[in-house]
C-alpha cells in the first residue's frame, strides 16, 4: 500500500479547470453531506464538468448527471476524481 | 419560497379526511410542481395547517364526476425518501403514513422533470415502493421536445407498473390526463394492485443504475443540454456583468416600486376620498359618521392605499424566483454571506423577508444546518418587509424632496428607500456576526444549490400568488387594523365631557399618548407618534392608519388635507428620519413573533429578538435625532 500525503490522494473537484471532466471517484465527507450530494447526481463513477463558477470563483458549478450544481470550493475538495472510469470493483 | 406560506392572520384550514379522497402532489425541487399544482386546482385551493405539524402548505379543491370532492396536497420538494430537512421530513411522514391526522394518501401524483428523466427516476424508484397508487407525471414535455429529446411514456408505464403522463403544465398540454386519474381516485375505491411487484433498491447507485435502465427502455433520448440557460449563465455569472446586473436589478426593483405603482396608488386614494365623502354626505351628522368617515375610511383607507406598491414588490420577486435568476443570485451571494457566517441558501429566506418575514421564516425550513437556520430565522425580520413600506413611503413623500440623482434611473425619494433596505440589511449581517461569534459559533457548514434552467414564469402562477397576497393583505386591513381605527377612534372620543367629546389631547388616547411622550420626545416624537408606536406593535402599517384618523379627529372640522400635510406640521425632519430608522430596526410584528416562537419551539428566542431589535431602534432613533438637532 502506498503512502500519500493527502488523505486518499489524488486530485479532487476543486483542481479541475473550468471546461474539463473527470470521473467521481470518492467522496470524502461526513455521510449526511455525501448522500445529499449523491442524491444531485454526485455518484462514484459519474462523469463530472466543470462549467463555471461565480464571480470571484467560488463557489464553482459543476454539471453532473444533467444538472448544475453550484458547490464551495472547500467542499469540492473533498470530492476526489480520477481521469480514467471506475472498475466493476471500485463501483460496487 | 415557492410555496410561500401565509403572511399574517389567514385563516389556517385543515383537510378533513371525511370530506373525500386526497391525493398527495410530490416531486423533486423545481420539477414544476406548483405550476401544476395551479393548473389542477386553479382558484380553489387554500393555505393550510396539517394538524399537529407547524407547516402550511396548499390545498385545492378538483370535483369528480360524482359530484364529490378530492383534495389535492401540495408537499414539499423531495430529493429522495430519506428525510433531511424539516421539509422533507413533513413529505416523507405524510407518504408513509406517520402523520397521525392526516393518514396515508389515497394517491400520489409523482411529477418529475422529463428533461433530466434518469435522475428524477432515482425519486420514483422508492415512491413506487410504496406500492400506493400513483401515476407518474412527466412534465415540461414542450422543453423537451424543443430540445429534441423524446420518451415512451407508453413503455416507460409497463417498466415501472404505474401510468405515466407526458404533460407541459406551464401550456397545460396533457394536464387532461393528470384530471382524468384524479377523477378515477374519486370514482372507485382505492385498493393498492398488487399485481407489480416492484423491486426494493435500498442504496442510491443501485437506484440510478435502475432509473437508467428504465429510461433506456421507455426509448427515452435525453435533451440537448439548454443552450439558452448556458449563454444566459455565461452573462448572470460574468466576474464583471454578473455582480453589476445583480446590482442593477435591485435597483430596477427599488424605482420600479416607487414609481410604477404611484399611479395606481393615487387612482386607490382618489376612490377612497372620493368614497368618504360620498359616504359622510349621505350619513347624518353624529358620532356614526365621525366613527365611520375618521375611524374606519381614515384609518382602514390610509392603509389600503399601499395595496399596488405591495402587490408590485410580490410581483418582482416572484419573477425573480419562478424565472431561476433567484438561484443564480444566491450563488453570487454565498461567498459575502459565508464572510458574515450564513450561506447562500439563507439568501433566498433573506430575499423573501423583504416581501414578509412570516413565510421567509418559514422557508428556512429548507436549510439544512439547525445553527444556519436559527441565524438565519433571528436576522429575517431585519430585511425590509413590506409591511414598512407604507410609514416609509409617507415619510419619504412628505419630508425627502425628489432631486434626481442618476437622470432618470434614480431619484433621491429612490435612493432613501434604497438606504433603508440597505440599512435593515447591514443590521441583519452585522447581527449574524454577532451571533457567530457567540451563541452560534460552528464549524463551516455545505452550501449545496441546484441552478435549474431559466424558465419563463408561469403568468397563472404568478397572478394566483398576488391574489393570495391581496386577499391577506385585504383581510388584515379589514380585522386588526380595522379593530384597532374603531378602538382608537372611541379611545379618542372618551371620556365624554359635558356631553361632548374632548380635545384629542385630553382623551384616553391622548393621555396614554402623552404619558409615553417623554421617553420618546429625545427621539424628535411626540405623543400623536407614540400611539403610533403603540398601536403598531400589532403590524408596522397600522401605525399609518392610526396617523389617518388621530390627524382625521384633529382636523374634523375643516377640509381634512392630505396625511402628509399633516405630518410636515407635526414633525421635524429629524424626528422623521429618526421614525424611519426606528421601524428599520423595531420587531413591530405580532404575525413574526408568533412564527419564531412556533418555529424555534420556545419564547425566550422571540423575546431576546424583541427585545434586541426593540434596543437598536431606540438608540439608532435617539442618535438620528440628536444629530439632526446638533447639525441642522
Amino acid at each position: 500500500m502506498q503512502l500519500s500525503f493527502n488523505k486518499g490522494g489524488g486530485e479532487t473537484l476543486a483542481q479541475l479547470r473550468t471546461g474539463d471532466r473527470a470521473y467521481l471517484h470518492r467522496l470524502d465527507l461526513p455521510e449526511e453531506m455525501s448522500q445529499r450530494l449523491m442524491e444531485l447526481g454526485f455518484l462514484p463513477g459519474t462523469i463530472v464538468v466543470a462549467a463555471g463558477s461565480a464571480p470571484g470563483g467560488d463557489p464553482r458549478i459543476f454539471r453532473v448527471d444533467g444538472s448544475d450544481i453550484a458547490l464551495r470550493r472547500d467542499t469540492a475538495s473533498r470530492l476526489y476524481i480520477s481521469a480514467e472510469p471506475l472498475s466493476e470493483s471500485e463501483l460496487t | 419560497m415557492s410555496d410561500s406560506g401565509s403572511c399574517h392572520g389567514a385563516a389556517p384550514q385543515t383537510v378533513n379526511r371525511k370530506a373525500g379522497h386526497y391525493i398527495a402532489l410530490v416531486g423533486p425541487p423545481n420539477a414544476g410542481k406548483s405550476t401544476l399544482f395551479n393548473r389542477l386546482t386553479g382558484l380553489r385551493q387554500k393555505v393550510a395547517n396539517f394538524p399537529g405539524v407547524t407547516v402550511e402548505h396548499h390545498v385545492g379543491r378538483v370535483r369528480d364526476e360524482k359530484g364529490r370532492d378530492l383534495f389535492v396536497v401540495d408537499l414539499p420538494g423531495i430529493y429522495s425518501m430519506t428525510p433531511r430537512s424539516e421539509d422533507e421530513k413533513v413529505t416523507h411522514d405524510v407518504l408513509v403514513g406517520a402523520n397521525a391526522s392526516l393518514g396515508r394518501p389515497d394517491a400520489i401524483i409523482l411529477i418529475l422533470d422529463s428533461t433530466n428523466l434518469q435522475r428524477h427516476l432515482v425519486l420514483a424508484a422508492p415512491v413506487l415502493a410504496l406500492g400506493m397508487p400513483t401515476l407518474v407525471v412527466l412534465n415540461m414535455a414542450d422543453d423537451l421536445a424543443a430540445r429534441g429529446g423524446s420518451v415512451d411514456p407508453a413503455a416507460l408505464a409497463k417498466e415501472i407498473g404505474a401510468p405515466v403522463a407526458l404533460i407541459s403544465a406551464s401550456t397545460g398540454e396533457g394536464v387532461e390526463r393528470v384530471t382524468h386519474f384524479l377523477r378515477g381516485t374519486g370514482a372507485r375505491p382505492i385498493s393498492p394492485e398488487p399485481k407489480f411487484v416492484f423491486p426494493i433498491l435500498q442504496t442510491l447507485p443501485a437506484r440510478r443504475r435502475w432509473a437508467g435502465r428504465v429510461g433506456l427502455q421507455a426509448g427515452y433520448t435525453a435533451p440537448a443540454p439548454p443552450e439558452w440557460t448556458r449563454r444566459l449563465d455565461r452573462v448572470f455569472l460574468h466576474p464583471v456583468a454578473g455582480p453589476l446586473i445583480f446590482l442593477i436589478v435591485v435597483l430596477g426593483v427599488f424605482q420600479g416600486i416607487f414609481t410604477g405603482a404611484q399611479p395606481m396608488m393615487d387612482g386607490v386614494e382618489h376612490l377612497i376620498t372620493w368614497s368618504g365623502g360620498l359616504l359622510g354626505s349621505y350619513l347624518p351628522e353624529g358620532v356614526f359618521r365621525s366613527l365611520l368617515v375618521e375611524g374606519v375610511w381614515g384609518g382602514v383607507g390610509s392603509v389600503v392605499v399601499f395595496l399596488p406598491q405591495i402587490l408590485l414588490l410580490f410581483l418582482f420577486i416572484g419573477i425573480l424566483e419562478d424565472s431561476g435568476y433567484l438561484a443564480r443570485a444566491a450563488v453570487i451571494a454565498d461567498r459575502t454571506m459565508e464572510r458574515v457566517g450564513l450561506q447562500g441558501k439563507a439568501f433566498i429566506p433573506l430575499l423573501s423577508a423583504y416581501a414578509c418575514a412570516v413565510p421567509a421564516i418559514m422557508a428556512t425550513r429548507t436549510i439544512e444546518d439547525k445553527r444556519d437556520r436559527l441565524a438565519t430565522v433571528l436576522i429575517a425580520p431585519f430585511m425590509t418587509c413590506s409591511a414598512r413600506l407604507p410609514i416609509y413611503t409617507l415619510l419619504i413623500a412628505a419630508f425627502v424632496p425628489n432631486t434626481p440623482l442618476l437622470g432618470q434611473f434614480l431619484g433621491l425619494q429612490a435612493a432613501v428607500l434604497l438606504g433603508l433596505y440597505v440599512l435593515g440589511f447591514v443590521a441583519a449581517v452585522g447581527t449574524a456576526l454577532l451571533l457567530r461569534s457567540s451563541v452560534l459559533r460552528h464549524a463551516k457548514t455545505m452550501f449545496v444549490m441546484e441552478l435549474p434552467p431559466y424558465r419563463r414564469p408561469s403568468v397563472q402562477t404568478l397572478l394566483l400568488r398576488l391574489l393570495d397576497r391581496a386577499v391577506i393583505f385585504l383581510q388584515r386591513a379589514g380585522t386588526v387594523i380595522l379593530l384597532v381605527s374603531v378602538g382608537l377612534w372611541i379611545l379618542a372620543h372618551l371620556p365624554y365631557e359635558n356631553g361632548k367629546p374632548p380635545a384629542i389631547e385630553q382623551s384616553i388616547a391622548g393621555r396614554i399618548g402623552r404619558a409615553v411622550e417623554p421617553v420618546i420626545l429625545p427621539l424628535g416624537f411626540n405623543w400623536k407618534i407614540g400611539i403610533g408606536l403603540i398601536t403598531s406593535l400589532a403590524a408596522r402599517e397600522v401605525i399609518v392608519g392610526t396617523l389617518g384618523t388621530i390627524y382625521g379627529i384633529e382636523n374634523a372640522e375643516k377640509d381634512s388635507p392630505p396625511l402628509i400635510e399633516s405630518l410636515r406640521k407635526d414633525l421635524t425632519p429629524g424626528g422623521a428620519y429618526a421614525l424611519m430608522i426606528f421601524f428599520a430596526f423595531a420587531m413591530q410584528c405580532f404575525s413574526t413573533v408568533a412564527i419564531v416562537r412556533r418555529e424555534l419551539g420556545s419564547w425566550a428566542w422571540p423575546a431576546a429578538q424583541f427585545a434586541y431589535m426593540g434596543f437598536l431602534a431606540y438608540f439608532g432613533a435617539l442618535v438620528t435625532n440628536q444629530m439632526w438637532l446638533a447639525f441642522r
